[in-house]
């Protein structure tokens, strides 16, 4: 009889102990966030490793070979083409990020200690450029920068030149002026959220124990703020690195950068492998960059302490 | 003396730079209305000419049929699945929501071409064609973080005493949900629509692997600009884009307010 009923129970008890941690707190909260999980693990996480697991396999026309290789690798790591492309990419990435970070910081400063009642408005200020469509702002300059564009023909209006400057468009600097409007939303809220976030009258006690405001500046406000610096710099950074709209349009052949090649993989050359291990050596290369961005901000704010 | 100091040259470094951000969007609309088809200055004329050619080209309405579509059922989909996981971060605590949430936040910082090529090498591998649907999975990819942000500083300071008072007062959860839960957080909901929907709107990268033979209008736009004679009229289909964006964005941002307002907590930008 007994045995018969432990037999019998486990089935109803393993119910209630489920039924029970669907109703706790653990249970609701990871249930209900599990949907949208789920839909980031299957396109994303998923086609991510879908494209690490090509960049080890061949392409003959069609047919994809599955036997492991580091031919892709060598391919994207040694050839110069992909090799210039991915230095340069990474340069492009670096400059514009540092630069649009230190554009960013006075007015993230200007906002946070002087904006008084009007902060809500001048963030909104500063982020409705950025919903104007991001292709919009890059053919914006386009019409700028252009051979016959606004700024050449007024140049040679107000008389400063005869000529059009070449320069101007499709070049290296169209790609990093260009990219420098189009991120700086990124790095001036970071900046801001971690300047509202020191506490005020630690900067007061500088003042009151005798440092000037350069010096509380430099040892109070900007160590305080280094962490939202530090994230304005790798969300500008990442995401530039692959930039591909900037480049095709303001960038000609001296701008082009590594999103174009690997575009080219999956239309024109169909290479998928080697596309993939493009991508795939893009993010381990500019991962390892913001890391080691990290590491100098963290010995930056130790030497400046 | 310090404040003095800054003062005096931060005011005028922040209208250089709001300049900086402003003025070259503020081509689009100038040159869209000059009446030359070069677009440099000085400007020729006023002139509505280049608008209404836009209004006889069936590619171009088609196009903006496409992201309406596309933009509408993106929004849907990345508000439901943002609403899911405002909700759990707002309200309960667990193990494993700063991992799981790292991963549904992840598009914000991914290059957008990953996210593209990831998703175009898995359908074409199934043999899968394109079309509007798959851009549709990939915009709400993209928007579910700008969602999950807007509907967290709404559902933020959301007092859950209210749905337990309605419950004791005999509602059911549905009812509940229906009556208590839901007026509260309407405002925080269709500013994530809104502010979805305009990411899906100007989305180039994702539309632009994934859209098959279905362009959407930035696809369009893309197209384009290949010949410089039909700048002008792109000039003018991206102000009638910029205009609409600034709309749908100055409703969201209100609504986001007066949703922050009813759950009592303070107002803070889209992202701060």
């Amino acid at each position: 009889m007994t045995a018969a009923v432990d037999h019998v129970m486990p089935a109803p008890r393993q119910r209630t102990v489920r039924r029970n941690w669907l109703r706790s707190e653990q249970g609701r909260g990871f249930t209900l966030l599990s949907l949208p999980f789920l839909y980031a693990l299957t396109f994303l996480v998923l086609p991510m490793l879908v494209v690490f697991a090509h960049s080890f396999w061949t392409q003959t026309y069609l047919t994809i070979d599955r036997s492991f290789t580091l031919e892709n690798y060598r391919i994207a790591l040694t050839e110069p083409i992909y090799r210039d492309l991915l230095l340069r990419s990474l340069f492009i990435s670096l400059t514009v990020s540092v630069a649009t970070v230190l554009f960013a910081y006075p007015i993230a400063y200007y906002i946070s200690f002087y904006g008084g009642r009007r902060k809500g408005l001048w963030l909104f200020l500063i982020t409705v450029p950025f919903w104007t469509g991001y292709l919009l702002r890059v053919m914006a300059w386009k019409v700028i920068l252009g051979y016959n564009g606004v700024l050449n023909t007024t140049l040679m209006g107000l008389g400063l030149t005869d000529k059009p400057v070449e320069s101007l468009l499709y070049s290296t600097n169209a790609v990093i002026l260009t990219l420098i409007h189009a991120w700086a939303v990124f790095a001036v809220l970071p900046v801001f959220v971690s300047l509202e976030k020191i506490d005020r009258s630690l900067i007061e006690a500088a003042t009151d124990l005798g440092d000037g405001p350069l010096r509380r500046f430099m040892r109070v406000t900007l160590p305080l703020s280094l962490p939202g610096v530090t994230g304005a710099l790798l969300i500008v950074m990442i995401p530039t690195v692959g930039d591909y709209v900037t480049p095709k349009l303001v960038g000609g052949t001296e701008g082009v950068m590594i999103a174009n090649a690997i575009q080219a993989q999956f239309g024109r050359a169909s290479n998928w492998p080697l596309g993939a291990a493009l991508t795939v050596s893009t993010m381990v290369i500019v991962t390892a960059m913001a890391g080691a961005a990290v590491v100098v901000m963290r010995g930056f704010v130790r030497a400046l302490r | 003396m310090m404040k003095a100091l800054t003062r005096g040259w931060l005011p005028g470094y922040a209208i250089l730079y709001i300049a900086f951000l402003y003025l070259p969007v503020m081509l689009l609309p100038i040159f869209s209305v000059n009446s030359s088809p070069i677009p440099v200055f000085p400007l020729k004329g006023f002139s509505m000419k280049w608008y209404e050619s836009l209004w006889g080209n069936d590619i171009m309405l088609n196009a903006a049929r496409n992201t309406l579509v596309v933009g509408t059922a993106s929004a849907l989909v990345a508000t439901i699945l943002g609403i899911c996981a405002a909700r759990a971060i707002t309200r309960y605590r667990f193990t494993g929501k700063r991992p799981m949430s790292g991963v549904i936040m992840a598009p914000l910082v991914l290059p957008e071409i990953i996210i593209a090529i990831s998703l175009l090498l898995v359908l074409l591998q199934f043999g899968l064609g394109l079309s509007l649907m798959t851009v549709i999975v990939g915009h709400v990819l993209i928007c579910l973080p700008y969602s999950i942000t807007v509907l967290v500083s709404g559902f933020e300071g959301f007092d859950p005493s209210f749905e337990e008072a309605s419950a004791d007062l005999g509602e059911t959860t549905f009812g509940t949900i229906r009556r208590v839960t839901l007026p509260m957080m309407m405002p925080a909901i269709v500013s994530s629509l809104l502010v979805s929907f305009t990411i899906s709107l100007d989305e180039f990268m994702v539309a632009f692997f994934l859209s098959g033979r279905e362009p959407t209008l930035p696809i369009y736009i893309w197209g384009q600009l290949r010949f410089a004679a039909k700048l002008p009229a792109v000039l003018a289909l991206g102000t009638i884009m910029l205009v609409g964006s600034l709309v749908l964005l100055t409703v969201a941002e209100m609504y986001r307010r007066r949703a922050a307002r009813k759950t009592l907590t303070e107002a803070g930008g889209l992202f701060a």
